[in-house]
């Protein structure tokens, strides 16, 4: 089928180009909903995409789009793609702006070879299997710019979510905010170690009142970050521990023994400073 | 050969690990430190690591089992000065060193072990 010489959609698209737009715009403004803004900017972008796919139907003289001939318009889908991710349109609305354009088309089409249906169908079907191959090329373009967008979310949710504050002189607070997987759990490990060695603590407070489920795999990891600290010299507390995470733990079998454990910051806070040799007393002098 | 220098300073043997740990050197480290512990009669060694970079799994258990027949002949062991990547590599490994206390640099050891005297 890439072989088959599409003249008369060559000759179509040149010929008839305003027509062809009016057409096209009627029908991707219609199944848009969009306010006026976008509309003007579809209107830019419908009347680049016109005669880029006429010039290059007729200097490539072929419809397949992976040749080098259609690198110029497969670039152009590719950016109104990008444009729609950030705009936040759907896929559906995103592949509507190549697929719409079909309907206009084939109206042209089939005016212009009313003589001859052979010709009109086939012609028809060599365009309809061209504008799939564009519509398709759009959509994977759109999901690749999506899985772009995760990917860097992710890497920001990682940076931004394992903060180590100092609490006290030689107490070190880590609140845990969010599941914890293996990745997360590195960060976590290397950014408490390298705060131990900068401020020289002796206890640190990890509170996982922010951990949504604790299941075995986040105890273990919980229990690698404190064995680590324990290494370097520094205890661990575990604080933040709600009624049905103790549940949890308990029924899993996990053993938390050798850990400090208390049910909230405050607790372990009092606990750290009397491990440190400090205590709090009130303005009277009592404790 | 060479040998990893150890301190006396009291009751107390000092071992400060300058260079790369091979096997052989770390063997011939416990040989002579259980032979000091001995000779000198120390209740206390405190091994400071933190030039060491790079542990593997033997350096590892070596550092636990010399800390274990220290407590057989009556000496308290402290670790000091690991290195954070050194401390995530043996976790990493399943070497916890249970029963091997730490300590964050050498002046807090030192104060871990005057302690318990």
């Amino acid at each position: 089928m890439s072989n088959f010489k599409t003249t008369h959609l060559t000759s179509v698209v040149s010929e008839y180009h305003d027509q062809l737009l009016d057409g096209w715009l009627a029908s991707l403004v219609s199944s848009l909903r969009r306010d006026k803004n976008s509309a003007a900017n579809l209107r830019e972008q419908a009347s680049q995409f016109l005669p880029l796919l006429a010039s290059t139907l007729s200097n490539t003289g072929s419809i397949n789009i992976e040749e080098p001939g259609w690198a110029d318009l497969r670039q152009l889908l590719a950016e109104i793609s990008h444009s729609r991710v950030r705009q936040g349109f759907s896929p559906i609305e995103t592949a509507s702006f190549v697929f719409s354009l079909k309907k206009p088309i084939f109206e042209l089409l089939r005016n212009k070879l009313a003589d001859s249906p052979q010709a009109a169908s086939d012609e028809i079907a060599a365009t309809s299997s061209l504008f799939d191959d564009l519509g398709l090329y759009v959509i994977d373009v759109y999901q690749k710019a999506r899985e772009q967008v995760i990917l860097r979310q992710q890497q920001e949710l990682l940076e931004l979510s394992t903060p180590v504050v100092q609490l006290w002189q030689n107490v070190l607070a880590l609140p845990l905010i969010g599941t914890l997987d293996s990745a997360r759990t590195q960060v976590v490990m290397e950014s408490l170690l390298q705060k131990i060695v900068e401020t020289g603590a002796r206890i640190a407070i990890i509170d996982i009142t922010g951990v949504p489920t604790v299941d075995t795999l986040v105890a273990q990891h919980l229990l690698k970050t404190i064995a680590a600290a324990r290494l370097m010299g520094a205890d661990c507390i575990i604080s933040g521990i709600r009624p049905q995470i103790a549940q949890t733990i308990v029924h899993l079998g996990v053993n938390l023994d050798d850990v400090i454990t208390k049910a909230t910051l405050a607790d372990a806070f009092v606990v750290a400073l009397q491990r440190t040799g400090a205590s709090i007393l009130n303005a009277s002098g009592e404790r | 050969m060479e040998r990893i220098p150890i301190l006396r300073m009291g009751r107390l043997l000092l071992v400060t690990i300058q260079v790369d740990m091979h096997d052989r050197l770390a063997m011939a480290l416990q040989e002579d430190l259980t032979s000091r512990i001995v000779k000198d009669r120390a209740n206390g060694v405190l091994i400071d690591i933190s030039a060491l970079d790079i542990v593997d799994s033997f350096i590892g258990r070596m550092i636990s089992d010399t800390a274990a027949m220290a407590k057989i002949l009556d000496a308290r062991t402290v670790l000091v000065g690991m290195q954070p990547a050194v401390a995530i590599t043996l976790v990493e490994l399943g070497l916890t060193l249970q029963g091997v206390r730490t300590a964050l640099n050498v002046e807090l050891g030192m104060k871990m072990l005057e302690q318990h005297d």
